[in-house]
Formats: structure tokens, sequence, C-alpha cells
């Protein structure tokens, strides 16, 4: 509720400010260059309802990124082909890292941080500079889209985006798989007693988050056309920021996907008012994130305080 | 005391082998020679380098992992204070004071981080997270993404002078542990830290102040935090507020988590943590001497966190029995 508001203020603000803001134009521009946060974010709000976090997402694209124009470019692998190894690689590394969290017992924020560091070295490794892709494949998904009129074209990576949040939606709220991922983030030991399969679910949240963070990779090499192994920087935290702001709570347990799909879109209509108006800092893009994380977070604790009393 | 004498076992061990490997691989790496009034060596550089910025973040992140927390934004105070620094010693200010803005902005920093967990009940993780974004964009904000060089000669001497032929960080970081070692042990602060991470609940009930314990041990992770940014900015008489501490909260949990500090807290061992920071500053110069690319050196780094983790986990204790439980007790 309170994200569509501060959604709408917001649009309704910068319209306000700024000449030309509210136009097909701009929505569409906002969703090209946010699809690879949204998918993302999807992954991350299944990871936050399960209790957990993933710090680790930011350098898994970073890493499927470079991978892609590495086979690509230097292997000559063809692009569909590389895709799905890029995004098999990250539900492996994905699971990997569950399997760590649950059988091991160690804190799902430090095993994820290590994963950071290991994903974005090996980024490094396949590739220390950013990288160009030339693919006939590229070149002809580019053109492609789903036409609306006036020469506008949702083109496949927003299209992407979109039906990992209606998959993601239909994942988390009508199937078992969800509903065990709301339980276990509920109440771990309930959940246990209740016979559903934990290890087999936690395993399968960070599986999921390690897929949408490669296919979030996927959807940049199609918009930038590049691999770099510094992209995705601080993406972890954005991620976070667009469950939270859209509902999610972060101890795990209650949330919705498609309040994080209105959080991205919150977190895109900020930037694009940065750039926008051109004369402000991008460093207030960090702050501005941080502070909102911090501000909805606050939200939550109060809403929940009031609820107790 | 003989359980702090056993968890400094491992990590001496992996130090010896790495230095032993290092004396193998390369000849003269424990070379080290008196010249102009100082040491000079590559073991010298492993305690300069070491003390400059793991050891520092890692005397800070001891105490806050002890109470059950993580600090992650202490890369980003290491930038904002060492960007005060710098320029606040190019705005005419002496020293001191540009060291003192410096160290009191990162304290705040660290103390904001402490109210939002203690008074508000954040979880660590996430407060200091956004103090991780925020405090980047700060830094930046603040010296407008650009690099701020100085040239402040007493400054300067912070990381680069010498005390009785050591290194001024090697020195000061010493004599800092040592203190807050001393004081910790002397009195009952350090049993009240170790409480609170053990059951804050019922360290509350017996009357302990946690929310005060909480909010002093994130301002104290601030403040090394700071004077570890300062000392990497004085290094190179330049403060880059999007270089300085970047991807350094690993190193520092790093340090601590090896020198067997539990990451769930409850007890905490400083001598481990000064250890673990020397293990990790001699594991990256290894890898520096083997010609493994700066960006790369990051993987070797998680690979044996992981490890670390993984040894002090309960489910593997349980597998190897016994015999890992009396290396424990």
């Amino acid at each position: 509720m309170a994200t569509g508001l501060v959604l709408v203020a917001l649009f309704v603000a910068a319209g306000a400010g700024y000449e030309n803001f509210l136009s097909a134009r701009v929505v569409l521009n906002l969703f090209k260059d946010r699809a690879f946060l949204g998918v993302v974010a999807v992954g991350m709000t299944f990871v936050i309802l399960s209790g957990g976090i993933d710090l680790s997402v930011g350098a898994v694209m970073a890493f499927t990124t470079v991978f892609l124009a590495k086979v690509i470019g230097g292997l000559g692998w063809s692009a569909p082909v590389a895709m799905l190894a890029a995004v098999g690689i990250g539900v492996g590394f994905g699971l990997f890292q569950g399997w760590v969290i649950h059988y091991f017992r160690i804190p799902a924020f430090l095993v994820t941080l290590a994963g950071m560091f290991l994903a974005r070295g090996m980024a490094f490794v396949v590739s220390p500079r950013s990288v160009e892709i030339r693919s006939a494949f590229y070149d002809d998904l580019g053109e492609r889209g789903l036409p609306l009129g006036e020469g506008l074209l949702l083109t496949v990576g927003p299209l992407i985006y979109l039906v990992v949040v209606a998959a993601g939606m239909v994942v988390a709220h009508g199937t078992r798989f969800g509903r065990n991922v709301y339980a276990l983030g509920g109440n771990e030991a309930s959940a246990a007693l209740m016979g559903l399969p934990v290890g087999a679910t936690r395993v399968a949240v960070y599986g999921v988050c390690g897929g949408c963070a490669a296919l979030g990779g996927v959807i940049s090499t199609l918009a930038l056309s590049s691999g770099d192994p510094t992209r995705g920087t601080g993406l972890e935290l954005d991620a976070i920021a667009a469950a939270v702001i859209g509902g999610t709570v972060l101890t795990g347990g209650r949330g919705w996907v498609f309040g994080t799909f209105l959080g991205v879109l919150i977190l895109g209509t900020i930037k694009t008012i940065l750039d926008f108006d051109g004369s402000l800092d991008p460093a207030w893009l960090r702050i501005a994130s941080g502070g909102l994380l911090l501000g909805f977070i606050l939200l939550q604790k109060l809403i929940a305080r009031q609820r107790v009393s | 005391m003989k359980e702090i004498r056993s968890t400094l076992v491992w990590p001496l061990v992996a130090l010896v082998v790495l230095l032993v490997f290092n004396a193998v691989a390369s000849p003269g790496f424990f070379h080290v020679e008196w010249k102009d009034g100082r040491l000079f060596g590559t073991v010298v550089d492993i305690f300069n380098q070491g003390a400059r910025v793991p050891m520092l973040l890692a005397l800070g992140m001891t105490l806050v992992i002890a109470t059950g927390g993580v600090d992650l934004s202490v890369g980003s105070i290491m930038a904002v204070s060492g960007a005060v620094a710098a320029m606040q010693v190019n705005a005419g200010a002496s020293m001191g004071q540009a060291v003192a803005a410096g160290l009191g902005l990162a304290t705040l920093l660290g103390l904001v981080n402490g109210v939002l967990i203690a008074r508000v009940g954040l979880q660590p993780i996430i407060a200091t997270l956004v103090m991780m974004v925020a405090g980047r964009g700060l830094a930046m904000l603040l010296t407008g993404s650009q690099m701020v060089p100085f040239a402040n000669r007493s400054l300067t001497w912070l990381a680069n002078g010498s005390v009785g032929g050591l290194p001024v960080p090697v020195v000061l970081v010493l004599l800092l542990a040592g203190v807050t070692g001393w004081l910790l042990r002397r009195t009952a602060a350090g049993l009240f830290i170790e409480a609170t991470g053990d059951n804050e609940k019922a360290s509350r009930l017996a009357g302990i102040q946690t929310g005060g314990v909480r909010l002093a041990v994130y301002g104290f992770s601030g403040f090394c935090a700071g004077l570890s940014g300062v000392l990497e900015a004085a290094n190179i008489s330049a403060a880059d507020p999007a270089r300085i501490g970047d991807t350094r909260e690993l190193d520092a949990i790093f340090a601590v988590v090896a020198g067997g500090t539990a990451l769930t807290g409850g007890r905490f061992s400083l001598a481990g943590s000064v250890v673990g920071a020397l293990l990790l500053q001699t594991l990256t110069l290894t890898l520096y001497n083997q010609n493994v690319a700066p960006a790369v050196a990051p993987v070797p780094k998680a690979v044996v966190i992981l490890a670390v983790c993984l040894l002090h986990s309960p489910r593997l204790r349980a597998r190897f029995g016994k015999r890992t439980q009396s290396v424990a007790a």
C-alpha cells in the first residue's frame, strides 16, 4: 500500500518538476534500464522470504556478463547455449551456497559474502577488462520485442523481467514450494515439525536466487552488448532495498513478489529523476537508496510495534 | 586462559606454514636490514601493512562479532575518514586537527550504526549494509568523487615514519590493541561484551546494559575504521574516496574468524585477531609474490575463510568426534 503511494507520489512530483517526465518513453526506458535489477530482486525476495540473505548477486551477475562475452566471443559458442550455461552456473553456484549454509549451519551473510568475493574474483580471472560482445544473435534480439504502438518497442530484457515477475508471483503464492518458503521464513522449527522439507527448500531458494542473478547478467549483456567484471557493484543492496521497500519483511515469512516489482520501479524512478536533473551528484543515488531502505525498515518496525500493542 | 591458547594454535600453524612456503619460494623473504634509523624488509612490510588495515579493522570487528553482530560498513567509514582528514589538512588544519576530525566523524558513523542496532532494533547486517552504501556515497559526495592529494609532512609521517626503528602504524596499532585488551580483561567490560553476545536477554535481566554495550562496540569499530582510513590516506598522501577500504570488510571478518572468535558471538580473542590479520597480510603478500593479479586475490581468500568456517562448524566437528573436541577444549 505505502509502496504504491510512494511510487505515485514520486511520479507526480517528478512530472510537476520536470518537463516531459510523464511520457511512455521515459517509463519504457525505466523498465529497460532496471530490468536486470528487477530480475535479481525477485530472486532476492525468495531468499529474504525464507529468512536468509544473499550478498553474492551482484558478483554473480558480473561473472555472468564476462562469461558470456568470453565464451561467445573467444570460444565461439552459440549465444543461446552460452546463456543457458550461464544461468546453469548461477543456479549451481546458488545451490552450493545454500548447501553450505544449511548443512554446516554457517550464517548466510558470511557464506554469500565469501561467495561475492569468489564470484567477483572469478569474473576478473575470466577477463580483467570490459569485453564487447559481437554476435548476430544479440543484434537480432536487440531489434525484436513487443511493439506498443507509436514506434515504442518493449525489448527482450524488460519482457524477460515481466515474465520473471509473473512466474515469481505464481511460484510464491500458488505452489507448494512457495508455501514452504513462507513457512521456513516464518518459523523454521515449526516448519520442520510440520514435516516440511526445510533443508531442500533452503538450498533451492539460494539456487533460485543464483539463477535470477545470472539471468540478470544475461539481460545486462543484452542491454549493453558487453561483459564487465566490475558490473553490479552494490547491486545486492539495491535488490534488498527493492524487496524491503516492496513490503517484504527482513526477518522472513512475510512479503510479496509484486511489492518487489513496485520497489524496483521506485528505485528506478529515483534514478531517472537524478538523470533528468543532471545537476545532482551521482553519489546522491547511493545515499538516497540507503536512506530510502532505512526509512522503509523503520516504517515496518513501526507497523509491527503497533500490531503488538 | 587455556581456551584462548588453543584457539591461537591453528592460525599460528597456518602462519608458520605460509612463512615457510615463502622462505622457500622467494629467497630473501626474511631479510631485514637497518637503514636510516629504521628496519626494512618484507617481514616488516607485512607487519606494517597488516597493522594499517586488517589489524585495526579486526580490533573493532572482534568486539562487534563478540556481541553477535557484524559491521559491514568499515570499508566505507575508512573512505569517509580518509577523505575528511585529507580535506582538513588541505584547508589548513594541523595534523592533529585533521586526524581528530576524521576519527570523530568515523566514530559518529559507528555510533549511528549502534543506535540503529541497539535502540531501533535493526539487524546488524542490514544497518551496517545501509551504512556501507551510504557511507561510500558520503565519501564521494564530500570529495566530488575526486582523489584528494595533500602535502602534509606530519600526516604522511603517521603512515611512513618510524618510532624506535619500527613503523609508526605498527607501534600505534599494537599499543591500541594492548590497551584495549588490557582494559577489557582487567575490567568487567570484556565480560559484558561476551555476555551480550552469548545471551542478550539473560544479560539484560542480569543487569547488564546490553544496549549500551552494543552502542559502544559499534562506535569503537567506527573509530578503528576511521584510524585505518586516515593511515591509508597518509600512506600515499592522497585520499581516494572510491578505493580506500573497498572490500576490506571481508579482510576484517577473515582476520577475526581465523583468529578463533566465533561468528555466533559470546567469546573473543584479540590476540587471535592480531594473528589472523598477520595471516591475512602474509597470504596477500604471498599471492602478490606468486604473481596473482590483485583483482583475483579475493578468490583464494574467500576459499580460506570458508574453509576456516567449515572447521568451526558443529556438524563437521561432530563428524570428527573426540579428536576435534579435545582441540577445542
